[in-house]
């Protein structure tokens, strides 16, 4: 399969064409989509009306944008006009959304081809993409393992060489954790670097929108492509997009990075092993390595779960069977509402809303919702004071491969536990990227970890570029 | 420390929610949840007493734009996605109800 940039490339010399390059996303969506169950709907339509106005403008000389020609996945919880935007969830059932967020705009704005919504944890809760009231997601790579989640589909989108590229939001490691078990580069941006308009909301301070792709240079394209203020977003940061793509050979020479012990201790041996190859690598490019030990992060995961449900709590609340999606029948409005809500959530949303109802509730506000506000305060302390003597800091994604379908699937908290390396990032609205770096059991990809402070993805990519090269790629 | 969480509560905690749950889903829910809530005791141990709380990652501002009138969205558009609408307003079952 051809990378972004060279169909980029191609489409802009005539070589190939947009249209000609939808066909053959469709046609490897076409072979595997029953199998791996990516994508909840392929909007050819609009992907083919995409592609002829890149192609006609090619056509009349005019320039064309960064991703001309590109079909990209869009996880189906990012509204575009008019396509099913399902969350994953029978409470969204035969929504059409009369307004496309801002990245699926910038998108068609850069010329690349929308081909469709994929797979995702119901609401975007959860680690494997098996709580999607659509059947899960089955990871490309082996069929009898989950791609990660909650963003599987567009993970395993990519993974399957049906898309070049595709988006997925993460809120506690939800791109990077597919990414890793999928044998991706997988980025969570800096808080605001993308605008959330359009994101159907999880947990509102920790949702950030990011790209999936097979190497750097296409993740950079993405990001660079859909990052930049949006005055849609209240809480986007106030500058234009920053320029990655250009610093993608920068290389580590000089670089601190800091090996992060509670980032990898606790993990398979394989994973650890992976790790301790990177920092070696990354040394041996000129990073001078430092091994550190942060404490706060085995905070993360207690802070992480009472924080994101306090807010998913809040801002589920407005599936009520009034205004969109699902209603089911009661004789009043209350009974109304229970009945939708009840027929229309998955379990892993209702224990999410309680959780977070309770953490929220009187008499458990401070010991729950309060104290993990503090601690969120204690890991971003954490991390400033880490980068005081580093630049970058380095850890696995992942504490396993990808594991079988099933298999922690009716036991929350294990689930839960494959995003401890990955939550801090998001409680400190920070950037971070996962690389595949070397194989594991049964020949499965390890993901590595590299993180950073706010707005320092030009570094992250170098970084990444630099374990990338060492894998031959 | 908070008392381990009972089943009255996870009822409690659904009916706030609206969301109605079958005795078997009770039960489930109220050993599961309980399994997060002890793994979020490790931050009670903490003394935190002088640490203030972080709602957002870089503070939120108030963001206010020019009172400029621009398009919103289509009301047709939008009321046809509704469950059920009438005379271009959302439609709810009755609120209030009839004198006997």
């Amino acid at each position: 399969m051809k990378t972004a940039e060279e169909i980029v490339r191609d489409v802009r010399n005539g070589a190939t064409t947009a249209s000609s390059e939808l066909d053959d996303a469709l046609l490897a969506i076409k072979a595997r989509n029953d199998e791996l169950n990516v994508f909840l709907y392929v909007d050819e339509e609009g992907a083919r009306r995409q592609a002829e106005s890149v192609d006609a403008a090619i056509s009349r000389g005019e320039e064309v944008g960064p991703l001309a020609g590109v079909p990209v996945a869009i996880k189906d919880n990012m509204c575009q006009r008019g396509v099913p935007t399902t969350c994953s969830s029978r409470i969204l059932d035969a929504w059409r959304p009369p307004y496309s967020a801002t990245v699926v705009e910038r998108l068609l704005a850069a010329g690349a081809v929308p081909v469709g919504k994929t797979n995702l944890d119901e609401f975007a809760m959860g680690s494997s993409t098996e709580n999607s009231a659509f059947g899960p997601t089955r990871n490309p790579l082996d069929p009898t393992r989950v791609p990660g989640g909650s963003s599987g589909g567009s993970a395993a989108a990519v993974a399957a060489d049906m898309t070049p590229l595709a988006l997925g939001s993460d809120t506690g490691g939800s791109i990077r954790q597919p990414a890793a078990l999928c044998g991706l580069i997988g980025v969570k941006p800096t808080y605001g670097l993308v605008s959330r308009y359009g994101l159907i909301a999880f947990a509102s301070s920790l949702d950030q929108i990011g790209p999936f792709a097979k190497n750097v240079t296409d993740a950079a394209m993405l990001l660079e492509a859909i990052a930049g203020h949006d005055e849609m977003d209240s809480t986007s940061l106030p500058e234009p997009a920053p320029a990655l793509v250009t610093h993608v050979n920068d290389g580590v020479a000089g670089k601190r990075i800091g090996l992060v012990r509670d980032l990898v201790d606790g993990a398979d041996e394989d994973v650890v092993h992976s790790v301790e190859r990177a920092a070696e690598v990354l040394a041996a490019a000129g990073a001078t390595i430092v091994e550190l030990n942060i404490p706060e992060f085995r905070l993360g995961l207690s802070a992480y779960y009472i924080l994101a449900p306090a807010e998913a709590s809040s801002n589920l609340a407005r599936y009520d069977g009034v205004r969109y999606g699902l209603r089911v029948d009661a004789d009043d409005v209350t009974a109304m509402n229970e009945a939708t809500r009840t027929a229309g959530f998955g379990d892993e949303v209702k224990r999410r809303i309680m959780l977070g109802t309770y953490a929220l509730s009187a008499g458990y506000y401070d010991a729950y919702y309060g104290q993990a506000l503090k601690v969120r305060t204690m890991m971003i302390a954490a991390f400033a004071r880490a980068y005081r003597d580093v630049d970058l800091l380095l850890g696995a994604t992942t504490p396993s491969v990808a594991f079988e379908l099933g298999s922690k699937v009716s036991d929350p908290m294990a689930m839960y536990l494959s995003d401890i390396f990955t939550i801090p990032t998001n409680l400190a609205g920070d950037a971070a990227v996962s690389v595949p770096f070397g194989t594991g059991e049964h020949d499965l990809p390890i993901g590595v970890q590299l993180l950073g402070p706010g707005r320092s993805e030009a570094q992250l990519f170098a970084a990444a570029r630099v374990l990338e090269i060492a894998e031959g790629r | 420390m908070s008392p381990a969480l009972r089943r009255e509560d996870v009822a409690h905690v659904a009916k706030l929610a609206r969301l109605v749950l079958s005795d078997a889903e009770l039960d489930q829910f109220t050993q599961q949840l309980s399994q997060v809530l002890e793994h979020a005791n490790d931050m009670s141990s903490l003394d935190l007493e002088n640490v203030a709380p972080t709602t957002h990652p870089f503070g939120l501002v108030n963001v206010v734009r020019d009172d400029v009138l621009r398009a919103s969205l289509d009301r047709e558009e939008v009321l046809a996605m509704a469950p059920e609408s009438e005379d271009g307003r959302f439609a709810v079952p009755r609120i209030i109800g009839e004198a006997p």
